[in-house]
């Protein structure tokens, strides 16, 4: 064993795991003690592993060939972890409130983010589907975790049944593809030659994993999911494991079949047009908000889709910088949506933002900013992710997918401004309860993220993503 | 002026204002106070902020230099992001923070800067609610007109130019009319549709030259887009989608159908700024963009341009005749009016080009002060309704005499700056095609037909509506606001050339680049 390259490669997961598994005996043992402290518990071990993963950000390859961290996959996992530590800092308020404070939920987030971390760090089918798994089935009990609620379990059971089929399928994928070219490393699967067996096998891979980061048509659990399971669940769910599971996406298609781009080129380039398509119309006629930022969440895969369609050098810094900018702004957006509580509960009709910017000016400023930077208007820092991946798809060539993505844009503007005029034209309704704190501050940084930290610093943001951008 | 960032101070001063206005709302405001107490500030914070910048802008105008061999002066110059390092680590192309100002863009900032102090003026009164909200949405259109006329890196022009269209939805959506949410929807997405275009455009250049340089793009675009024997080639591709953005914007014939429903549902004051400011972005666009990076495709599309061109004259006069809402009249007659503009571009002649931009700067003021004329009745009355007014010369003889002057300046009577503009536009596209220009001079005609109607329908006659007794004339302030419009207008008719020389060094590189051409 070379445990120098192993510390160097996998520290952060490693100590999410122990730390993860430590947990779990503290919190049987202490039960309740432990559960009201949990969540900030969680949030700094996984503030902890963000910074670990910044700090060995050249990685290196561990566990003969099996892991493999790079500065752009240590990226990625940085801002996956912070967005689930983000996540959990959201959550705290809501579990109080709700009578949900238990300690499983932030392990739950930590073994999720594990499985994050071990499907980034994946060069190898076996590593990839042991991390997807992690994350997976983490995330099935995290749907399902207000377990008294009937939309909540019913949110679990789907995501369950659906989510293992498409592991299943993953699996099943793999396998074709280690029958055909005899190995599981996604070097040696580079370095085979092509046929038809690991087209099929290629195939099946992508289904799963297109159902991953909820793409159409394999979207139909995400509003289903995004509605039923509690919300602070679902702003984890969109965030961090989005972002995972789409830069996972890239690695296997850019690392393991990075040679044979013009067979898988054009799939992508359906699912993607058709992720966008469905995620601007499905949208329009929502009046549930969680609901409608599902349908958001299936279009802008559907343009993050564009980066990976347009192949490594083009698309692999662009990929991470769209997902970047919509992970940490999705936080802002869901600490909005968390904040829509009114006495008796909360409440998640769009027609309760009505007439906000009376009420609540800050937050009325806040989500227009937010709004308009996943709709990607100038001078936001949505705008700057789509222009990055429309940039991808135009040097690769790929003028047909750019113009439905124009085409989509407007499309899904139309619910976009109708969030807006409802926030500042509507009737004024009773302001929400005061939100706490930790939500006010993480949907004020969201904002300052989107405007201007992002605009001014995006060069900088692309040098980082894209500096050490070898693949194969 | 070394070192010293005016134009970024410029541009930033209206926004980094309204985001102090909103700071400070809380701690000026106290809890007692009365919404009238916060308009008051509100406004009046507005006034002082958009005229220190007008200052400013004529302070940039000072340190303009006329006979400069550089066309774009005051430049400031830093990296943004994109490109790739040298082994120095300094960044090469890559998209970059460049501002600066030539003639024809210093115009148009000082056209700017010069109409949003009197739209806050103008709103003074008319804007009950929302008075803050109010103020910083305009102030952040402010800065974003500015950029967009300072920028020179392609995509900072983008940056600006849609960024634009949140401020205006806003302003559009929440002080509108009764059917200001339709409005303001058709307004954002027809821009942005068009706008996308460009966007895809603009990438595939800046992917081409390695850079978004606009001066440094004027000069490659030419060649790395340049087709064979005038045959339809990419540049061509290109032109169609910048096209797209700038004849929405500006707009053209057919697709101007989002302006007179925004112009009608806008408050009077964002009519103003749409009409003074945003519509010169197309015309901006096609003389900065369109005519010098893609010369052949721009000859190639000249008489699609001028035929857009006629039927918008002919056709937008026409339908404003029909009209019974006052704001509706004026709006299609802004679309006949820029459609002199898109004739004047296209005839590639100096004279055409000379005359159409100070057609848009005439325009800024002449179409600005009849959205205010209509606006000072609406408040009064609360009706656009043409047939509900009449004889008003009989109570309101001052501004009757306001009306007089600007509807002949509209009709382009000689001794007005709408007379200067229109007619250069008819000689230099008679030049180019004397078709066009008969067309045009039809247009002429007609306008003179729908602004007398209007008049003589509004302002002469019996007072026959008993409602219209009370009405009073212009007061103090609505004279303060006029009478700059007035001044500018009549000065301009009478002696354009100062015009003609500020944009003299922005025109000359284009004629330069046609005549090679064969324009």
């Amino acid at each position: 064993m070379d445990w120098n390259s192993i510390i160097n490669a996998a520290s952060p997961e490693l100590f999410l795991a122990f730390v993860g598994l430590v947990a779990v005996l503290i919190g049987a043992a202490l039960k309740e003690k432990f559960a009201a402290v949990s969540l900030t518990f969680a949030a700094v071990v996984l503030l902890i592993a963000s910074g670990l993963s910044l700090f060995l950000i050249d990685g290196g390859t561990a566990f003969g060939g099996l892991w493999e961290t790079d500065r752009y996959t240590n990226l990625a996992k940085a801002v996956c972890y912070l967005c689930a530590a983000v996540s959990l800092i959201l959550a705290e308020n809501y579990l109080v409130r709700e009578k949900l404070i238990r300690f499983e939920y932030a392990l739950l987030v930590i073994f999720a983010s594990l499985g994050m971390g071990i499907a980034l760090s994946a060069n190898d089918l076996m590593t990839l589907y042991l991390g997807i798994e992690t994350l997976g089935l983490s995330s099935y009990v995290l749907a399902a975790f207000n377990r008294d609620s009937q939309r909540s379990s019913e949110a679990g059971l789907k995501y369950f049944v659906l989510g293992s089929l498409a592991s299943g399928i993953i699996l099943y994928g793999a396998s074709l593809v280690y029958g055909f070219t005899g190995a599981t490393n996604f070097d040696q699967i580079a370095a085979a030659d092509f046929n038809m067996g690991i087209l099929f096998g290629l195939v099946l891979m992508i289904t799963g994993l297109a159902f991953k980061v909820s793409a159409a048509p394999l979207h139909v659990w995400t509003p289903d999911v995004y509605e039923g399971a509690p919300t602070p669940v679902v702003a984890f769910f969109a965030s961090a494991p989005k972002l995972a599971a789409m830069i996972v996406f890239g690695s296997v298609m850019f690392e393991a079949f990075g040679n044979a781009i013009d067979q898988w080129q054009d799939v992508i380039v359906i699912i993607s047009g058709a992720s966008m398509i469905i995620g601007a119309v499905g949208a329009l006629r929502q009046t549930n908000i969680k609901r409608l930022f599902a349908y958001s969440s299936i279009g802008n895969m559907g343009y993050a889709l564009i980066a990976l369609a347009s192949g490594p050098e083009a698309g692999g810094a662009a990929l991470l910088v769209y997902m970047v900018i919509y992970a940490l702004s999705q936080l802002g957006i869901f600490g909005v949506i968390l904040s829509m509580r009114r006495r008796g509960g909360m409440v998640e009709d769009i027609n309760e933002l009505s007439g906000l910017s009376t009420s609540m000016p800050w937050l009325a400023v806040c989500m227009t900013a937010l709004v308009f930077s996943v709709a990607g208007i100038p001078p936001l820092g949505g705008f700057f992710g789509k222009l990055v991946v429309f940039q991808a798809g135009i040097e690769a060539g790929l003028w047909p997918i750019v113009i439905i993505g124009i085409i989509a844009s407007v499309i899904s503007l139309g619910y976009y401004l109708r969030i807006i005029m409802l926030i500042w034209g509507g009737e004024k309704q009773p302001a929400f309860q005061e939100m706490s704190g930790t939500v006010a501050l993480t949907v004020t940084t969201a904002t300052l993220l989107v405007f201007p930290v992002f605009v001014v610093f995006i060069g900088w943001m692309m040098a980082l993503a894209g500096g050490n951008f070898t693949f194969g | 002026m070394g070192g010293f960032a005016l134009l970024s101070f410029i541009i930033a001063m209206p926004a980094v204002c309204a985001i102090l206005l909103l700071i400070v709302r809380k701690v000026a405001i106290q809890e007692g106070d009365s919404a009238d107490h916060e308009a008051r500030i509100a406004f009046l914070i507005g006034i002082v902020v958009s005229v220190a910048t007008f200052l400013l802008s004529l302070i940039a105008l000072a340190y303009f230099a006329h006979d400069s061999a550089n066309q774009y002066q005051l430049v400031e110059d830093y990296y943004w992001f994109g490109g790739t390092a040298d082994t120095d680590g300094n960044m090469l192309g890559g998209i970059r923070y460049k501002v600066g100002v030539d003639g024809l863009s210093l115009l148009l900032v000082l056209l700017t800067t010069f109409l949003t102090p009197l739209c806050f003026l103008a709103s003074w009164g008319s804007i009950k609610h929302r008075v803050t909200e109010y103020v910083v949405a305009f102030l952040f259109l402010e800065t974003l007109m500015l950029g967009v006329f300072c920028a020179l890196d392609l995509m900072l022009f983008y940056v600006f130019f849609e960024g634009g269209l949140i401020p205006m939805f806003i302003i559009i959506g929440i002080w509108g009319g009764a059917e200001r949410v339709y409005a303001s929807f058709k307004f954002f997405l027809y821009t942005l549709l068009g706008s996308l275009f460009m966007l895809a455009a603009i990438i595939a250049m800046y992917l081409q030259a390695g850079t978004a340089d606009i001066v440094e793009l004027q000069a490659v675009i030419p060649q790395i887009f340049a087709t064979d024997e005038g045959k339809f080639g990419v540049q061509h591709l290109l032109w169609l989608a910048f096209f797209a953005s700038f004849a929405v914007k500006l707009p053209m014939w057919p697709v101007h159908t989002w302006l007179p429903d925004a112009h009608v549902q806008a408050p009077t004051a964002g009519s103003v700024i749409l009409a003074g400011v945003l519509l010169k972005m197309g015309g901006y666009g096609f003389l900065r963009f369109s005519l010098p990076m893609f010369p052949e495709a721009s000859l190639y599309f000249q008489p699609f341009v001028f035929a857009l061109s006629v039927i918008a004259i002919v056709y937008a006069s026409l339908v404003a005749f029909r009209q019974t809402d006052m704001k509706k009249l004026i709006a299609y007659s802004s679309v006949a009016h820029m459609g002199f503009v898109t004739l004047g571009i296209f005839s590639f002649t100096d004279t055409g080009i000379q005359g159409a931009i100070f057609q848009m700067i005439s325009h800024g003021f002449i179409s600005g002060a009849l959205f205010l004329i209509v606006g000072v009745i609406y408040d009064r009355m609360h009706t656009r309704d043409i047939a509900f007014y009449g004889g008003l010369v009989n109570r309101m003889p001052i501004y009757a005499a306001v009306f007089m002057l600007f509807t002949m300046a509209n009709v382009g009577l000689p001794g007005t700056s709408g007379f200067v503009g229109e007619i250069l536009t008819m000689v230099g596209s008679f030049q180019a095609a004397s078709w066009a220009a008969a067309g045009a001079a039809l247009g002429v005609i007609f306008s003179a037909v729908y602004m007398l109607t209007l008049y003589r329908r509004t302002v002469f006659g019996v007072m026959t509506n008993e409602k219209l007794e009370s009405i009073t004339d212009l007061t103090k302030t609505e004279m303060i606001i006029f009478a700059p419009l007035v001044v500018a207008t009549v000065v301009l008719g009478v002696y354009p050339q100062p015009i003609f020389d500020m944009a003299e060094a922005s025109v000359q590189p284009i004629l330069t680049l046609f005549s090679a051409y064969g324009g």
